[in-house]
Protein backbone atom coordinates (compact mmCIF):
# COMPACT_ATOMS: atom_id res chain seq x y z
CA UNK A 1 0.00 0.00 0.00
CA UNK A 2 2.59 2.29 1.14
CA UNK A 3 4.46 1.62 -2.30
CA UNK A 4 1.28 2.45 -4.55
CA UNK A 5 1.00 6.04 -2.62
CA UNK A 6 4.62 6.67 -3.36
CA UNK A 7 4.15 5.38 -7.14
CA UNK A 8 1.28 7.99 -7.43
CA UNK A 9 2.59 10.82 -5.67
CA UNK A 10 6.30 10.75 -7.64
CA UNK A 11 4.35 10.17 -11.13
CA UNK A 12 2.28 12.89 -10.18
CA UNK A 13 5.05 15.41 -9.05
CA UNK A 14 6.91 14.97 -11.63
CA UNK A 15 4.13 15.18 -14.32
CA UNK A 16 3.09 18.77 -12.56
CA UNK A 17 6.66 19.71 -12.74
CA UNK A 18 7.20 19.12 -16.06
CA UNK A 19 3.79 20.87 -17.34
CA UNK A 20 4.88 23.81 -15.37
CA UNK A 21 8.19 23.86 -16.78
CA UNK A 22 7.30 23.35 -20.44
CA UNK A 23 4.47 26.00 -20.15
CA UNK A 24 6.49 28.48 -18.50
CA UNK A 25 9.20 27.68 -21.92
CA UNK A 26 6.31 27.99 -24.18
CA UNK A 27 5.22 31.71 -22.80
CA UNK A 28 8.87 32.69 -22.85
CA UNK A 29 8.96 31.43 -26.36
CA UNK A 30 5.81 32.08 -27.85
CA UNK A 31 6.62 35.49 -29.64
CA UNK A 32 10.10 34.12 -30.98
CA UNK A 33 7.99 31.55 -32.75
CA UNK A 34 5.29 33.55 -33.95
CA UNK A 35 7.97 35.95 -35.79
CA UNK A 36 10.00 32.76 -37.28
CA UNK A 37 7.20 31.49 -38.75
CA UNK A 38 6.05 34.94 -39.83
CA UNK A 39 9.53 34.87 -41.59
CA UNK A 40 9.83 31.57 -42.77
CA UNK A 41 6.35 30.29 -43.34
CA UNK A 42 4.62 32.88 -43.86
CA UNK A 43 7.28 35.19 -45.63
CA UNK A 44 7.53 33.80 -48.71
CA UNK A 45 4.14 33.91 -49.49
CA UNK A 46 3.08 37.10 -48.66
CA UNK A 47 6.35 38.30 -50.45
CA UNK A 48 4.68 36.51 -53.27
CA UNK A 49 1.47 37.62 -53.16
CA UNK A 50 2.41 41.31 -52.78
CA UNK A 51 5.23 41.49 -55.13
CA UNK A 52 6.19 44.64 -56.24
CA UNK A 53 5.71 46.33 -52.55
CA UNK A 54 7.81 49.02 -51.96
CA UNK A 55 7.51 48.07 -48.31
CA UNK A 56 8.22 44.91 -45.97
CA UNK A 57 4.63 43.91 -45.83
CA UNK A 58 5.96 41.90 -42.58
CA UNK A 59 7.15 44.59 -40.09
CA UNK A 60 3.77 46.53 -41.13
CA UNK A 61 1.51 44.51 -40.33
CA UNK A 62 -1.33 45.24 -37.55
CA UNK A 63 -3.80 43.53 -35.86
CA UNK A 64 -7.66 43.90 -35.08
CA UNK A 65 -10.11 42.65 -33.22
CA UNK A 66 -12.67 40.06 -35.06
CA UNK A 67 -15.24 38.91 -32.41
CA UNK A 68 -13.14 37.00 -30.48
CA UNK A 69 -10.10 36.32 -32.82
CA UNK A 70 -7.57 38.53 -33.16
CA UNK A 71 -6.59 39.24 -37.29
CA UNK A 72 -3.59 40.17 -38.67
CA UNK A 73 -3.27 42.17 -41.68
CA UNK A 74 -0.53 42.41 -43.56
CA UNK A 75 -0.10 45.84 -45.78
CA UNK A 76 1.29 46.34 -49.27
CA UNK A 77 2.54 49.73 -50.48
CA UNK A 78 1.84 50.18 -54.39
CA UNK A 79 3.80 53.13 -56.12
CA UNK A 80 3.43 55.11 -53.01
CA UNK A 81 -0.62 53.87 -51.87
CA UNK A 82 -0.92 51.62 -49.56
CA UNK A 83 -3.67 50.29 -51.24
CA UNK A 84 -3.12 46.21 -50.14
CA UNK A 85 -3.34 44.37 -47.73
CA UNK A 86 -3.24 40.36 -47.03
CA UNK A 87 -4.88 37.94 -44.21
CA UNK A 88 -4.68 34.24 -43.72
CA UNK A 89 -7.68 32.32 -43.44
CA UNK A 90 -7.96 28.69 -43.07
CA UNK A 91 -10.20 25.62 -45.04
CA UNK A 92 -10.59 21.94 -43.86
CA UNK A 93 -8.56 19.87 -46.40
CA UNK A 94 -8.04 16.34 -46.81
CA UNK A 95 -5.20 15.82 -43.99
CA UNK A 96 -6.55 18.83 -41.95
CA UNK A 97 -6.29 22.91 -41.92
CA UNK A 98 -4.90 24.33 -45.12
CA UNK A 99 -3.59 28.13 -44.03
CA UNK A 100 -4.34 30.01 -47.33
CA UNK A 101 -2.83 34.00 -47.62
CA UNK A 102 -4.99 35.87 -49.16
CA UNK A 103 -4.36 39.46 -50.97
CA UNK A 104 -7.01 41.97 -51.54
CA UNK A 105 -6.75 45.24 -53.15
CA UNK A 106 -8.52 48.38 -51.12
CA UNK A 107 -9.22 50.06 -54.10
CA UNK A 108 -11.53 48.15 -56.46
CA UNK A 109 -12.20 44.89 -53.80
CA UNK A 110 -10.49 42.23 -56.12
CA UNK A 111 -8.44 39.82 -55.01
CA UNK A 112 -4.54 40.52 -56.16
CA UNK A 113 -3.55 36.90 -55.27
CA UNK A 114 -3.73 34.26 -52.83
CA UNK A 115 -0.94 31.69 -51.44
CA UNK A 116 -1.06 28.33 -49.63
CA UNK A 117 0.92 28.76 -46.40
CA UNK A 118 0.59 25.38 -44.45
CA UNK A 119 -1.32 22.42 -44.69
CA UNK A 120 -0.82 18.79 -44.66
CA UNK A 121 -2.54 17.22 -47.78
CA UNK A 122 -1.28 14.32 -49.97
CA UNK A 123 1.95 14.92 -51.68
CA UNK A 124 1.73 14.78 -55.76
CA UNK A 125 -2.70 15.33 -55.20
CA UNK A 126 -3.61 18.07 -52.84
CA UNK A 127 -0.31 19.27 -52.25
CA UNK A 128 -0.37 21.03 -55.33
CA UNK A 129 -2.29 23.51 -54.16
CA UNK A 130 0.79 25.15 -52.80
CA UNK A 131 3.39 23.44 -55.28
CA UNK A 132 1.77 24.61 -58.51
CA UNK A 133 1.07 27.83 -59.17
CA UNK A 134 -1.25 27.92 -61.52
CA UNK A 135 -3.85 26.29 -59.53
CA UNK A 136 -3.81 29.77 -56.95
CA UNK A 137 -3.47 32.13 -59.97
CA UNK A 138 -7.08 31.71 -61.00
CA UNK A 139 -8.01 33.76 -58.00
CA UNK A 140 -6.07 36.55 -59.01
CA UNK A 141 -8.83 39.36 -60.26
CA UNK A 142 -11.69 37.92 -58.63
CA UNK A 143 -14.26 40.25 -57.00
CA UNK A 144 -14.46 39.87 -52.90
CA UNK A 145 -18.06 40.04 -54.10
CA UNK A 146 -18.43 37.15 -56.25
CA UNK A 147 -19.53 33.57 -54.78
CA UNK A 148 -15.43 32.03 -55.07
CA UNK A 149 -16.13 28.14 -55.58
CA UNK A 150 -14.95 25.29 -57.76
CA UNK A 151 -16.59 24.49 -61.11
CA UNK A 152 -18.27 21.81 -59.67
CA UNK A 153 -20.32 23.67 -57.00
CA UNK A 154 -21.06 26.20 -59.58
CA UNK A 155 -18.29 28.72 -59.31
CA UNK A 156 -15.20 29.51 -61.38
CA UNK A 157 -12.08 27.85 -59.97
CA UNK A 158 -11.22 24.82 -61.80
CA UNK A 159 -10.48 22.74 -58.84
CA UNK A 160 -7.00 20.18 -58.99
CA UNK A 161 -7.82 17.08 -60.72
CA UNK A 162 -8.02 14.29 -58.05
CA UNK A 163 -8.33 16.79 -55.10
CA UNK A 164 -11.48 18.31 -54.98
CA UNK A 165 -11.55 18.72 -51.28
CA UNK A 166 -8.80 20.30 -50.85
CA UNK A 167 -9.76 22.82 -53.83
CA UNK A 168 -12.63 23.68 -52.37
CA UNK A 169 -11.13 24.29 -49.06
CA UNK A 170 -9.22 26.39 -50.60
CA UNK A 171 -12.03 28.54 -51.89
CA UNK A 172 -13.70 28.44 -48.58
CA UNK A 173 -10.72 29.96 -46.99
CA UNK A 174 -10.64 32.47 -49.83
CA UNK A 175 -14.02 33.38 -49.47
CA UNK A 176 -14.12 33.52 -45.70
CA UNK A 177 -11.03 35.93 -46.10
CA UNK A 178 -13.63 38.17 -48.30
CA UNK A 179 -16.29 38.03 -45.68
CA UNK A 180 -13.71 39.13 -43.00
CA UNK A 181 -11.95 41.70 -45.21
CA UNK A 182 -15.72 43.16 -46.26
CA UNK A 183 -16.96 43.06 -42.27
CA UNK A 184 -13.45 44.86 -41.38
CA UNK A 185 -13.23 47.12 -44.44
CA UNK A 186 -14.03 50.18 -42.87
CA UNK A 187 -11.38 49.39 -39.90
CA UNK A 188 -8.70 48.44 -42.28
CA UNK A 189 -9.11 51.75 -44.26
CA UNK A 190 -9.25 54.08 -41.37
CA UNK A 191 -5.97 52.46 -40.09
CA UNK A 192 -4.10 52.53 -43.63
CA UNK A 193 -4.90 56.67 -44.06
CA UNK A 194 -3.90 56.87 -40.37
CA UNK A 195 -0.75 54.93 -40.79
CA UNK A 196 0.38 55.22 -44.58
CA UNK A 197 -0.27 59.12 -45.65
CA UNK B 1 32.79 -0.74 -11.90
CA UNK B 2 35.06 2.10 -10.35
CA UNK B 3 36.00 3.92 -13.66
CA UNK B 4 36.98 7.38 -13.97
CA UNK B 5 34.97 9.80 -15.71
CA UNK B 6 36.94 10.33 -18.09
CA UNK B 7 36.72 6.67 -19.03
CA UNK B 8 32.74 7.26 -18.85
CA UNK B 9 32.89 10.16 -20.96
CA UNK B 10 35.84 8.36 -23.51
CA UNK B 11 33.87 5.22 -24.34
CA UNK B 12 30.61 7.27 -25.65
CA UNK B 13 33.35 8.09 -28.80
CA UNK B 14 34.80 4.58 -29.70
CA UNK B 15 33.64 1.76 -27.18
CA UNK B 16 30.53 2.70 -26.83
CA UNK B 17 30.00 4.82 -29.91
CA UNK B 18 26.18 4.54 -30.73
CA UNK B 19 25.18 3.64 -33.87
CA UNK B 20 27.99 2.13 -34.81
CA UNK B 21 28.64 0.23 -31.79
CA UNK B 22 25.59 -0.69 -29.97
CA UNK B 23 23.64 -0.07 -33.33
CA UNK B 24 20.87 1.89 -31.73
CA UNK B 25 19.17 4.90 -32.92
CA UNK B 26 19.28 4.10 -36.19
CA UNK B 27 16.01 5.55 -37.28
CA UNK B 28 17.59 9.37 -36.54
CA UNK B 29 20.86 8.19 -37.74
CA UNK B 30 19.20 6.87 -41.24
CA UNK B 31 16.84 9.57 -41.73
CA UNK B 32 18.38 12.60 -41.17
CA UNK B 33 21.79 12.30 -42.08
CA UNK B 34 21.08 13.46 -45.77
CA UNK B 35 23.36 16.77 -45.07
CA UNK B 36 26.29 17.55 -42.46
CA UNK B 37 24.04 20.33 -41.23
CA UNK B 38 20.90 18.31 -40.09
CA UNK B 39 22.98 15.48 -39.00
CA UNK B 40 24.88 17.85 -36.43
CA UNK B 41 21.39 19.82 -35.67
CA UNK B 42 19.90 16.35 -34.88
CA UNK B 43 23.23 15.30 -32.46
CA UNK B 44 23.21 18.30 -31.06
CA UNK B 45 19.36 17.99 -29.92
CA UNK B 46 19.92 14.26 -28.88
CA UNK B 47 22.73 15.23 -26.82
CA UNK B 48 20.92 18.07 -24.77
CA UNK B 49 18.36 15.65 -24.12
CA UNK B 50 20.93 12.85 -22.97
CA UNK B 51 22.85 14.72 -20.34
CA UNK B 52 19.87 16.81 -19.45
CA UNK B 53 17.86 13.50 -18.46
CA UNK B 54 20.75 11.51 -17.14
CA UNK B 55 21.60 14.17 -14.92
CA UNK B 56 17.82 14.23 -13.83
CA UNK B 57 17.09 10.58 -13.80
CA UNK B 58 20.57 10.06 -11.98
CA UNK B 59 19.42 12.62 -9.21
CA UNK B 60 15.87 11.35 -8.44
CA UNK B 61 17.43 7.64 -9.38
CA UNK B 62 16.60 6.88 -5.07
CA UNK B 63 13.67 8.52 -5.19
CA UNK B 64 11.95 6.79 -8.98
CA UNK B 65 9.81 3.69 -7.56
CA UNK B 66 11.10 0.84 -9.16
CA UNK B 67 7.80 -0.23 -10.99
CA UNK B 68 7.14 3.24 -12.51
CA UNK B 69 10.67 3.84 -13.29
CA UNK B 70 10.65 3.56 -16.97
CA UNK B 71 7.04 5.90 -16.61
CA UNK B 72 9.44 8.29 -15.04
CA UNK B 73 12.32 8.20 -17.10
CA UNK B 74 9.80 8.64 -20.29
CA UNK B 75 7.96 11.96 -18.40
CA UNK B 76 11.65 13.32 -18.01
CA UNK B 77 12.98 12.66 -21.22
CA UNK B 78 9.74 14.13 -23.33
CA UNK B 79 9.65 17.26 -21.08
CA UNK B 80 13.40 17.62 -22.53
CA UNK B 81 12.37 16.80 -25.96
CA UNK B 82 9.58 19.23 -26.07
CA UNK B 83 12.00 22.46 -24.63
CA UNK B 84 14.67 21.16 -27.45
CA UNK B 85 11.70 21.48 -29.97
CA UNK B 86 10.38 24.92 -28.64
CA UNK B 87 13.97 26.13 -28.37
CA UNK B 88 14.75 25.00 -31.73
CA UNK B 89 11.22 26.31 -33.03
CA UNK B 90 12.35 30.14 -31.60
CA UNK B 91 16.00 30.11 -32.73
CA UNK B 92 16.61 28.01 -35.37
CA UNK B 93 13.18 27.78 -37.48
CA UNK B 94 14.64 26.42 -40.97
CA UNK B 95 16.62 23.22 -38.78
CA UNK B 96 13.34 22.51 -36.95
CA UNK B 97 11.74 22.69 -40.78
CA UNK B 98 14.00 20.20 -42.08
CA UNK B 99 14.09 17.82 -39.50
CA UNK B 100 10.09 17.96 -38.73
CA UNK B 101 9.13 14.71 -37.06
CA UNK B 102 12.11 13.31 -36.07
CA UNK B 103 12.94 15.58 -33.03
CA UNK B 104 9.84 14.56 -31.18
CA UNK B 105 10.83 11.54 -31.97
CA UNK B 106 13.79 11.57 -29.86
CA UNK B 107 11.66 10.64 -26.83
CA UNK B 108 11.28 6.72 -28.43
CA UNK B 109 15.01 7.32 -29.19
CA UNK B 110 16.55 3.65 -27.46
CA UNK B 111 19.42 5.37 -26.74
CA UNK B 112 17.86 8.14 -24.82
CA UNK B 113 16.07 5.28 -23.03
CA UNK B 114 18.78 3.32 -22.66
CA UNK B 115 21.64 5.65 -20.75
CA UNK B 116 18.80 6.06 -18.38
CA UNK B 117 18.29 2.46 -18.12
CA UNK B 118 21.76 1.03 -17.94
CA UNK B 119 23.42 4.17 -16.76
CA UNK B 120 22.22 6.75 -14.89
CA UNK B 121 19.37 4.88 -12.54
CA UNK B 122 22.55 3.21 -10.99
CA UNK B 123 25.23 5.90 -10.98
CA UNK B 124 25.72 9.36 -9.46
CA UNK B 125 25.59 12.47 -11.12
CA UNK B 126 28.86 13.23 -12.51
CA UNK B 127 29.82 10.37 -14.26
CA UNK B 128 25.87 10.29 -15.45
CA UNK B 129 26.95 13.27 -16.83
CA UNK B 130 30.13 12.51 -18.55
CA UNK B 131 28.30 9.37 -19.73
CA UNK B 132 25.41 11.65 -21.19
CA UNK B 133 27.97 13.74 -22.65
CA UNK B 134 30.27 11.17 -24.31
CA UNK B 135 27.51 9.15 -25.74
CA UNK B 136 25.92 12.31 -27.08
CA UNK B 137 29.26 13.39 -29.03
CA UNK B 138 29.91 10.27 -30.13
CA UNK B 139 26.09 10.17 -31.63
CA UNK B 140 26.78 13.52 -33.18
CA UNK B 141 29.71 12.83 -35.01
CA UNK B 142 29.18 9.06 -36.14
CA UNK B 143 25.81 11.61 -38.02
CA UNK B 144 28.22 14.02 -39.20
CA UNK B 145 30.57 11.44 -40.31
CA UNK B 146 27.18 9.68 -42.29
CA UNK B 147 25.95 13.22 -43.15
CA UNK B 148 29.31 14.54 -44.89
CA UNK B 149 29.45 10.69 -46.71
CA UNK B 150 25.91 11.24 -48.04
CA UNK B 151 26.14 14.60 -49.00
CA UNK B 152 29.30 14.90 -50.55
CA UNK B 153 28.17 12.04 -52.66
CA UNK B 154 24.88 12.42 -53.00
CA UNK B 155 24.62 16.44 -53.75
CA UNK B 156 28.30 17.22 -54.27
CA UNK B 157 28.36 19.73 -51.17
CA UNK B 158 29.67 19.79 -48.03
CA UNK B 159 27.46 22.01 -45.43
CA UNK B 160 26.04 23.69 -48.34
CA UNK B 161 29.37 25.07 -50.12
CA UNK B 162 29.29 23.38 -53.88
CA UNK B 163 32.67 21.18 -53.36
CA UNK B 164 33.00 19.85 -57.53
CA UNK B 165 32.68 21.76 -60.74
CA UNK B 166 29.31 21.73 -63.02
CA UNK B 167 30.69 18.83 -64.50
CA UNK B 168 29.99 16.81 -61.43
CA UNK B 169 27.06 14.39 -61.93
CA UNK B 170 25.17 13.81 -58.39
CA UNK B 171 25.37 10.61 -56.93
CA UNK B 172 21.63 10.77 -56.07
CA UNK B 173 20.96 7.33 -54.81
CA UNK B 174 23.05 8.56 -51.83
CA UNK B 175 20.83 10.65 -50.55
CA UNK B 176 17.70 8.38 -50.93
CA UNK B 177 17.05 5.99 -47.80
CA UNK B 178 19.03 2.74 -49.41
CA UNK B 179 22.20 5.20 -49.77
CA UNK B 180 21.50 5.68 -45.92
CA UNK B 181 21.96 1.98 -45.14
CA UNK B 182 24.13 1.09 -47.87
CA UNK B 183 26.68 4.17 -46.38
CA UNK B 184 26.15 3.25 -42.90
CA UNK B 185 26.81 -0.59 -43.76
CA UNK B 186 30.44 0.67 -45.14
CA UNK B 187 30.97 2.69 -42.07
CA UNK B 188 30.41 0.04 -39.81
CA UNK B 189 32.65 -2.24 -42.16
CA UNK B 190 35.37 0.49 -41.91
CA UNK B 191 35.44 0.44 -38.14
CA UNK B 192 35.56 -3.15 -38.28
CA UNK B 193 38.81 -2.93 -39.97
CA UNK B 194 40.16 -0.42 -37.99
CA UNK B 195 39.27 -3.09 -34.94
CA UNK B 196 41.21 -5.72 -36.54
Amino acid sequence: MREMIKMVVVLTVLSAFSGGLLASIRNETKNKIENQQLQFVKGPVIKMILEGASNDPIADRFEFKDGETGRKFFVGVFDGKANTVALETFGKGYGGDVGLMVGINVDNDKLVGVGVTTHSETPGMGAKAKDDPSFVAQFKGISINDPIKVTKDGGQVNAISGATITSRAVCFAAADACNIYKRLKPEIEKKLKATFK
Amino acid sequence: MAKSITQEFVKGLWDEIPPFRLVLGLCPTLAVTKSVENGIGMGVATTFVLVCSNILVSALRNIIPTKVRIACFIIIIATFVTVVELLMQAYTYPLFLKLGIFIPLIVVNCIVLGRSEAFASKNSILPSLADGLGIGIGFTISLAILGTVREILGSGTFLGMTLFGPSFQPFSFMVEAPGAFVGLGLLLCIMNLFEK
